[in-house]
């Protein structure tokens, strides 16, 4: 059994060494009737950068990956700092005519968006010629391997039960070294997803094959990053399926959040895109969906006929009606852990980490700041949107719409939910994003705290302080704090991921909906005593 | 201002500085020679198995403690001079008290076996004795096997503990079935089978004659007494119960037997000095309870109520209806009310088990009256509040079965199985008794 984990281990890293690698590979040159046709298509109007791009790319040079994009980014400054300089030029001469003309012939966006879109038409190679070999040399060797490593389990982890034996003592789950090493490079991972989409143009080659059945077009970076979302997810949730066979609620929770990503958040928006209307997760609820009411949102839903409309109308319904009716029967779980696609990733990918949320006071006052900031902060942002979206202005209360949309998506949606979000997953724990930044988790937070009927019972006097529920809480809540003293718990960040439940060795501890009254119970002298002394503390 | 000293930082003496702080501006000094900090010791085996670090078995952040106002010495108190209210340390300090709480706990029994004092033995009581098993212990490399001696709830987890490193485990079980001095039959062999499917070397009804060392006074082997047979080992566990740890006051005034006692105050023969918890030993048996309770809850209870006492508000130590709990492996327990391993004249009984030989329940009830006694739970869990309000309702075990849905506790998703339990309970004694649906309304009349 043994060898086979291992081996399972070996196949699955030389998958992950494949695909890695593949980011090294290829040539990547345009012909110059390619290189006319996109730049038109993009309407760029410099004489510069039709010159400079020429030079960086039509050519047979072989460049790779790397020496191609820093060409195309050379040909973006030149063509901007020749601009640029003309338009100081102007500037100075007090030629105003001839400076607002410039600026027409400048190029606006992110050079590596525009190198990772020349060079997805530009590559060739080993790779691109093919993807179904190497799907299977990255993709499949790697899902083999972690399956050979898995499976196993279900012997080698003993009878069915909890079976957190040894955790904190391997490296990879008491963050030594291997824990470190999946963190750089998740996190690389993340920064090379976000930041510098061209150098893993690659990787889009091999999922080009299965984009193209499913939406009739190339496979871009996220298509890259859900489909692998939805293979990992898959695979952990195996692994769910075994460390906690014993436990229901864990099985169908583990198979809710894996439906949902897959059917929600990847093939039904893929098939909408290959249908011509706006690919959409219609699980996503806004503000974690916070780009829904920006403009380019707003317009493409505008011009998709009824589609459209029905998607804004649901949108909004989602986010005022469904979610906090669903809070208060049964609890923000309903969406963090059974349907949310962070969460999903949270649940499968992240559980070997969910013990490495901080439990102290000081973690929780944080907590309270920095997730209701965030929700504060999507507020505003879509606020002065939708300010500006009616009145055309470029800004509302002194706040210029694109920069703080552009901030926004830059600190929130890229480096809070995506980098630490997931990056530090080993040794941050799996809902870093969730219980810090997470503006839906806050909203309906709120609405858990003050308005449901869920909670966490504690069993009487039962709890034996041990410490398992608070150690294997991922949101960082000292469930024991609670449950030593008999009170249920009633907690804003509390997902119901039914962990704490299934880890208490003493039967101390269960999700429910009840009654809202006596949902909150502190009590001083626990039940089993006596009955006089227990009215007489308690009632004061 | 008045300085309480409390002897012990473990759940007794900690509920104890907790509820006089609530009660009262008191000084409060806690006392411990084991650790700097509370922490749970039903946790230990957590540590060791690698489900926590030992931090996470202190369920208070150390500033709590300063915050509070509640004081921490470290420190072994070797004498308690009554007469001038003074504890004497082992390295000489000294410490005045106004009121004294002795919350000492216990310490593992050895019962005089040749070896018993070797490098290897050990008990699975303190912090000192998880190190120990640390160093002797720590994979099945340097511990090839390890015997366990005496099969209560410690032995078992040793024996889980153990069995989590993949060391082999021999288990000397003086009983003829485990814990069957505690557990009934069926519960008791429920427990054999679960020892024995994990690869547990368990010997029933016998006994230790004695451990022998090596050249190096390290454990090297062990004499079952019934058979001779020498077993091989690197380690031996010895659990085989625990008694008060009081040696510290044995020549004080303090009146003692076995543990300190106390009458129903908890307090000492001596005015201003109480005991609780483990080491605390009333003169008369409360009930149907022991006079000496070693139980994490009763502990927790004395404490709770002697903090009354101390602050002025003299009350008695009476506990509520019985409960506890374990886990053996994988098979969780909790039990409400009494259910005598073997039943008393007045008692008839209802046992369940499932198929598969994991669960059961078995329920204690007076055949005359009706009236329900107890229950033992396996591998089902049940609300504490549900067995609470029905004992001390003194309700028919018609009655409990009616209402076996609202005792459930069981995750939700979990196969209910009280249909099942209702049936054969009807199919046995030619009753015709209906399951109601659950009912929140009935669950939460409580709180």
């Amino acid at each position: 059994m043994k060898t086979i984990k291992y081996t399972g281990l070996f196949i699955f890293l030389i998958g992950l060494a494949i695909f890695t690698a593949s980011i090294f590979t290829g040539s990547f040159s345009l012909n110059e009737s390619e290189l006319n046709a996109f730049i038109s298509s993009k309407g760029y109007k410099s004489e510069i950068i039709k010159d400079e791009l020429k030079k960086a790319v039509v050519n047979n040079k072989g460049l790779n990956i790397f020496e191609f994009s820093s060409g195309i980014r050379n040909a973006y400054q030149a063509s901007n700092n020749y601009y640029d300089g003309l338009i100081a030029k102007y500037d100075a001469e007090k030629n105003w005519d001839k400076k607002g003309e410039q600026f027409q012939y400048k190029i606006y966006g992110k050079p590596h968006t525009l190198s990772y879109e020349i060079a997805k038409k530009a590559g060739s190679g080993f790779v691109k010629d093919n993807a179904g070999i190497m799907w299977w040399l990255t993709f499949g060797l790697a899902i083999l391997g972690a399956l050979l490593f898995i499976l196993p389990n279900f012997i080698l982890l003993g009878n069915k039960g909890i079976k957190n034996n040894g955790i904190y003592l391997e490296a990879s789950t008491n963050r030594g070294w291997i824990a470190w090493l999946v963190l750089i490079y998740l996190v690389s991972f993340y920064l090379l997803l976000y930041f510098l989409p061209d150098y893993v143009v690659n990787w889009t080659y091999i999922l080009d094959p299965i984009s193209e059945f499913l939406n009739g077009g190339a496979a871009s970076q996220w298509f890259v990053y859900g489909f692998l979302y939805c293979v990992i997810m898959l695979v952990m949730a195996i692994r769910m399926y075994i460390k906690y066979r014993h436990n229901k609620y864990q099985v169908i929770r583990t198979t809710s959040v894996l439906f949902f990503q897959i059917v929600f958040a990847f093939l039904i928006p893929e098939i909408m895109t290959s249908l011509n209307m706006p690919g959409y997760d219609f699980k996503n609820a806004f503000p974690l969906d916070y780009d829904f009411f920006f403009e380019w949102n707003l317009d493409s839903l505008k011009n998709s006929g009824a589609v459209g409309l029905f998607i804004l109308v649901w949108g909004i319904v989602l986010t005022l009606i469904i979610v906090p009716i669903m809070v208060y029967f049964f609890g923000k779980r309903w969406y963090c852990s059974w349907v949310c696609g962070c969460g999903g990733l949270a649940e499968t990918l992240g559980d070997p980490y969910r013990q490495h949320s901080d439990k102290s006071l000081n973690a929780w006052k944080l907590e309270r700041w920095l997730i209701h900031s965030v929700l504060v902060f999507s507020l505003v942002m879509t606020l002065v949107t939708l300010y500006c979206y009616f009145t055309g202005a470029q800004s509302f209360l002194g706040i210029n719409s694109q920069w703080i949309k552009d901030t926004y998506s830059f600190l929130i949606g890229a480096w809070f939910a995506g980098v630490i979000g997931t990056g530090f997953y080993p040794i941050f724990g799996n809902r870093v994003w969730c219980r810090f930044g997470c503006p839906l988790a806050a909203y309906m937070g709120l609405v858990q705290r003050f308005k449901s009927r869920f909670r966490i019972t504690t069993n009487g006097g039962q709890c034996i302080s041990c410490g398992n529920c608070s150690t294997y809480c991922e949101q960082g809540i000292d469930v024991r704090a609670y449950a030593q003293k008999g009170e249920n718990i009633v907690r804003a960040s509390c997902v119901g991921c039914g962990i704490c439940s299934a880890v208490c060795p003493r039967g101390v501890l269960k999700l429910e909906n009840g009654p809202e009254k006596g949902r909150i119970n502190p009590t001083d002298v626990l039940l089993g005593n006596d009955v006089n002394l227990m009215d007489l503390v308690n009632q004061k | 201002m008045e300085h309480i000293v409390i002897i012990g930082n473990g759940i007794s003496g900690v509920t104890t500085a907790r509820h006089i702080r609530k009660l009262s501006d008191k000084k409060i000094t806690i006392v411990s020679a084991e650790t700097d900090y509370f922490f749970s010791r039903t946790a230990l085996m957590y540590v060791y198995m690698g489900h926590m670090k030992f931090e996470h078995t202190q369920p208070y952040e150390s500033w709590f403690w300063k915050k509070n106002r509640i004081e921490l010495k470290k420190g072994y108190v070797k004498t308690v001079e009554t007469k001038s209210k003074t504890l004497h340390f082992a390295n000489g300090d000294a410490l005045q008290y106004d009121k004294l709480v002795i919350a000492t706990g216990s310490k593992p029994n050895k019962f005089g076996w040749p070896g018993q004092d070797l490098n290897g033995v050990m008990g699975m009581y303190h912090k000192q004795d998880l190190d120990n098993l640390e160093e002797y212990a720590p994979n099945n490399k340097v511990c090839k096997r390890a015997v366990i001696v005496g099969g209560g709830l410690i032995g078992i987890e040793l024996a889980e503990m153990l069995h989590s490193r993949h060391i082999p485990v021999t288990f000397l079980v003086r009983e003829s079935s485990f814990w069957n001095g505690v557990l009934p039959e069926g519960e008791s062999a429920m427990i054999n089978r679960e020892i024995l499917e994990n690869g547990i070397d368990l010997r029933l009804g016998v006994n230790l004659k004695e451990i022998k060392a090596d050249k190096n006074g390290k454990v090297k082997s062990i004499i079952i007494a019934e058979t001779g047979e020498e077993i091989e080992c690197s380690v031996v566990g010895l659990t085989a119960g625990v008694s008060p740890n009081i040696d510290f006051i044995k020549d004080s005034e303090i009146d003692t037997n076995r543990g300190v006692k106390v009458n129903r105050f908890l307090e000492t023969n001596i005015p201003d000095i109480y005991a609780i918890g483990d080491c605390a030993e009333q003169h008369e048996a409360i009930d149907q309870r022991r006079p000496i309770e070693a139980v994490w809850y009763t502990g927790r209870m004395m404490g709770e109520t002697v903090a009354q006492t101390i602050c002025d508000n003299r009350i008695e130590y009476k506990p509520g209806h019985w409960f506890n709990s374990a886990k053996f492996i994988d098979i969780e327990y909790q039990t409400y009310g009494w259910v005598w391993a073997q039943p008393k004249d007045n008692e008839a009984r209802f046992y369940w088990e499932h198929e598969d030989g994991k669960k059961c329940i078995h329920i204690n009830y007076d055949k005359n009256t009706r009236e329900f006694i107890g229950i033992n739970n396996f591998g089902i869990r049940m609300r504490h509040e549900f067995f609470d309000k029905v004992l001390t309702e003194k309700r028919s075990i018609n009655y409990v079965l009616e209402h076996l849905s609202d005792a459930n506790f069981d995750p939700e998703f979990y196969k209910l199985y009280e249909p099942e339990i209702v049936a054969k309970f009807n199919q046995e004694n030619n009753t015709n008794i209906q399951l109601k649906k659950k009912s929140w309304k009935r669950i939460f009349q409580t709180s």
